[in-house]
């Protein structure tokens, strides 16, 4: 056991639970209080880039859909910069790159629009292939799951991804990758997350 | 090009397992394979900034911030404060912290709850404010009841709230919950007992803070909260590449 130094220590997880609508997502939860709800915008009107529609769902080990769960999505703009002071890069006015999704309480459906991202650089070498990272808390979950949507229209990126050939069993890394539909209109991608079985998703301790 | 510095890896013992089945409904929201572990690229890094322009002075106040004018809720009066800091110990400035809390009587303003406690017309149960340059951060709020939830048929969870803080990077977002001082429900409570670290329990119970407290207005309570710290740049060595 390595001695103590003078690190703090990270404060514990708890659930977000049933009502984590209250304090993120007021309107969600049936209430009006704050003017304006934070990540409701994630690619504002200015935003670059191509326009682009995900939904999914959250579906338990019981091959339920989880109707209580929030999602938040970070990712960089068209370019591969995100809104931040070390994210690669100046981005447009009224790009925000943060998201909060919350789901339908009958149905547990989710979806946001927003414009694809760009590639970013990777840890070491190379690129990463355009992403979305999520966040996603929920009663009965006990600390945040963080995972990746990338594209099924992006195959070369994804197959040099550093990240996804991280995962060694490779018919694992499908389930990261939201399929596109075409729909006439918006893109259309489809990204369910499941949270146990088979076909679990990949979660990453990041 | 070099990527910015990593967090310190996330010591998984000081936080609840996927899967705790004293708390029933994680049983089948937990994963089952091995998380994969991932170095911080520039996507785990950076995260959302936040500032004055996102919310207003008055969000952090839960006696005010619903309440109709001239009235306030019900409950014992309380400032719930501290800091938020990094586990260098070195505050994290300008960043978010959102609460959200039942009212006195144990009632969450929200139409999935259904307990029999009343709503508090005054009330509304959520709050959010900027850390300031030092890492402070201050609430004015009631001090939420206790409330009984289906999990076995006589949990009650003790009186908490539940925190939300981002850090400057997506790797650091963490939600939590702040019980109290004192509190016997605590130590009985299947959710604060996923927690697997008694320090860590400790840590999450925050302290009366008699100095802090208003005379003959509100008593205070405080809670600091750690989130990850980063390494230094100095020496970084590199596998491959530049
Ligand atoms: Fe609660």
């Amino acid at each position: 056991m390595p001695r103590n130094l003078d690190y703090l220590r990270e404060t514990a997880s708890q659930t977000a639970g049933p009502y984590v609508h209250i304090g993120l997502a007021p309107g969600a939860a049936g209430f009006d209080i704050y003017r304006q709800e934070l990540g409701r915008d994630i690619a504002g009107p200015n935003a670059k880039g191509e326009r682009i529609r995900i939904e999914g769902r959250v579906i338990d080990g019981m091959g339920a859909p989880i109707k209580d769960v929030m999602l938040e999505v970070w990712q960089a703009n068209a370019e591969g910069h995100y809104a931040h002071p070390e994210g690669g890069g100046p981005v447009e006015e009224g790009f925000r790159g943060w998201g909060r999704v919350i789901t339908d309480f009958e149905t547990g459906d989710w979806g946001f629009d927003t414009v694809k991202p760009g590639r970013t650089r990777g840890r070491n070498v190379g690129m990463q292939a355009p992403h979305l990272n999520l966040w996603i808390v929920a009663r009965g979950i006990n600390v945040g799951l963080n995972t990746r949507i990338y594209f099924s229209d992006e195959a070369e990126a994804n197959a040099q991804d550093p990240v996804l050939n991280l995962i060694e069993w490779e018919h694992r890394r499908a389930t990261l990758v939201a399929r596109r539909t075409e729909t006439g209109g918006t893109p259309l991608y489809r990204f369910d997350i499941r949270l146990q079985g088979e076909d679990e998703t990949v979660f990453f301790d990041v | 090009m070099t990527t910015p510095a990593e967090f310190y890896q996330r010591d998984r013992a000081l936080h609840p397992p996927a899967y705790t089945p004293g708390y029933k409904t994680s049983v089948a929201r937990s994963p089952r394979y091995s998380l994969i572990s991932l170095q911080n690229s520039v996507s785990e890094v950076t995260g959302p900034v936040f500032g004055h322009a996102d919310i207003e002075p008055g969000d952090n106040d839960l006696l005010t911030n619903y309440a109709r004018p001239g009235e306030s809720p019900i409950g014992e009066r309380i400032i719930l404060k501290g800091r938020v800091l990094d586990e260098n110990a070195r505050p994290v400035p300008n960043t978010l912290v959102e609460i959200w809390q039942a009212n006195a009587g144990g009632r969450y303003r929200h139409k999935k709850d259904t307990y029999l406690a009343p709503i508090d017309p005054n009330f509304g149960g959520c709050g959010r404010t900027l850390t300031d340059e030092a890492g402070h951060y201050a609430f004015r709020t009631v001090k939420p009841g206790a409330y009984p939830w289906r999990n076995m048929v006589n949990n009650w969870r003790p009186a908490h709230v539940h925190v939300s803080v981002f850090g400057t990077g997506f790797a650091q977002r963490l939600i939590t919950q702040c019980y109290f001082e004192g509190d016997p429900l605590i130590p009985i409570c299947p959710i604060v007992q996923t927690i697997p670290d008694q320090g860590a329990i400790e840590r999450l119970t925050a302290t009366l803070d008699l100095n802090a407290t208003i005379p003959l207005d509100s008593i205070a309570y405080t809670f600091d909260i750690v989130l990850r710290g980063r390494r230094s740049t100095l020496f970084e060595n590199r596998l491959e590449g530049n």
